[in-house]
């Protein structure tokens, strides 16, 4: 369980991030908190010829709140996100997300960038980026360009990411109503292990107590993480009745494609991903209904 | 493949240490092997055990996760940097041992830095933040309650 033999640098700059990875193209793999990589490159399901280390780049680690997002670079740590309470307090979700994030010594390595890039469809973060419409910064040595949650997650373990181009930073929108309640769920086998299903909501309410806006999705049942905007929209105008979503979660999970590994039949996923899906739109009415 | 190696300079457990390193040795391996701090155990491999754990600028982190060349110029603490400064047993190691939490052993040196990391940051933990601090650490042999039990004593001891 050792990894091959490879080349490092010490990026010590985001543009000299993206010089080498020009440089040495398919070559190369940035390495960031490293809790995914470096136990593939240890099972040597990766052998790249060059590692990029990313640590050191103190402009990749901010969290910068603005009106209706917050930005935060891709190389801060999940910890560190974790305990941030202006960020709680704006991007809830994010927090609610953490808590099922591996185990403290990985996140305190671990970085919100790298769980994103390495876009393991069972991984928490991806989903709230996923269901919250994240956007990613990704830049290059041409320049930076913005890319969506929705297009920047193209299959397992796969993204809309170049070569050559370094995930920079996330921004999150900020949901404006007063009253916005978010949850997430899942079910492991133990805490801190994989997701079999994995399931993420936010709702806002007006006044009166009728959803003006509403977001949810899962994880662990296909490729990507799912976002369902079509089902969400139909909540809008609601009073988020009982029956209005578990008929929505029901389709939300014959929507989903799961698959069948040891630890869980398709069938029993889909099955997981109905409850879990009306489990987290309730658990995030009641907080929205208390805001 | 060329076998560069990087020069480092890292802090382990006060000290400073220069070395000069493959950049695919792991910093468990550099500590273990190089240091002779085996205290440190090497379990998984891949981030799953916990036995590996090392405080890395004062939070706990896997040194399996880690390349050796990745902490230079950071600041490492193993579990020989937990005891005493005469070489007696702090209060969290006295507490393991008077609340048997430990068996065999192996997991000890992970479940001492995840616990003292704890205290640390928590000098009054719960009994779910003691669970959720050793979460990340597998003993296959007191079943965890007396290892829960040993970070409870410690806590009550050092307050």
């Amino acid at each position: 369980m050792k990894s091959a033999a490879f080349e490092y640098t010490r990026a010590a700059s985001i543009g000299e991030a993206c010089e080498l990875l020009a440089r040495y193209g398919d070559g190369a793999k940035l390495l960031a908190g490293g809790q995914s990589l470096v136990p593939m490159m240890a099972m040597r399901l990766l052998r790249p010829a060059w590692l990029v280390d990313i640590n050191e780049i103190a402009a990749l680690k901010f969290v910068a709140a603005e009106k209706d997002a917050v930005r935060i670079g891709a190389c801060t740590r999940q910890a560190v996100l974790e305990r941030d309470d202006a960020l709680a307090a704006r991007v809830p979700l994010l927090r609610q997300a953490l808590a099922w994030v591996g185990h403290a010594q990985t996140r305190n390595r671990g970085t919100l960038g790298g769980s994103l890039a390495h876009a393991d469809p069972c991984a928490e973060l991806p989903l709230a980026a996923q269901v919250l419409g994240a956007r990613m910064v990704l830049r290059s040595t041409g320049g930076a360009r913005t890319v969506g949650a929705d297009a920047f997650f193209t299959g397992a373990m796969s993204t809309a990411l170049k070569p050559d181009e370094c995930l920079e930073e996330i921004r999150w929108p900020v949901w404006p109503e007063r009253r916005t309640g978010s949850a997430f769920t899942e079910l492991c086998i133990r805490h801190g292990d994989f997701a079999i299903v994995a399931a993420a909501a936010q709702v806002a309410l007006d006044d009166a107590g009728r959803c003006v806006r509403a977001a949810f999705g899962l994880a662990a049942v296909g490729q990507t993480p799912l976002a369902f905007p079509r089902l969400a929209a139909r909540l809008v105008g609601s009073a988020l009745e009982r029956d209005l979503v578990l008929e929505t979660a029901k389709c939300a999970a014959g929507e989903s494609e799961p698959g069948s590994d040891l630890h869980a039949s398709a069938g029993y996923r889909r099955h997981l991903a109905g409850v879990l899906a009306a489990r987290v739109l309730q658990a995030a009415h009641a907080k929205a209904k208390a805001a | 493949m060329s076998a560069k190696l990087h020069v480092i300079e890292v802090e382990v457990n006060g000290k400073k240490r220069f070395a000069q390193v493959p950049a695919r040795l792991s910093l468990v391996d550099w500590l273990r092997d190089e240091l002779r701090l085996t205290g440190t155990h090497v379990g998984c491999e891949h981030g799953v055990c916990g036995a590996c754990s090392v405080m890395l600028d004062g939070e706990p982190v896997r040194a399996c996760l880690m390349y050796a060349v990745q902490a230079h110029g950071h600041r490492v603490t193993t579990v020989e940097g937990l005891g005493r400064p005469d070489g007696g047993l702090s209060v969290l190691q006295d507490s393991f041992c008077e609340a048997h939490g430990l068996q065999c052993g192996y997991c000890t040196p992970g479940m001492l830095i995840a616990a003292q990391a704890l205290l640390d940051a928590s000098p009054e933990p719960t009994e779910a933040q003691i669970r959720e601090a050793i979460g990340g650490n597998l003993c296959r042999c007191t079943g965890y309650q007396q290892i829960v039990d040993a970070v409870r004593l410690a806590a009550t001891r050092l307050k």
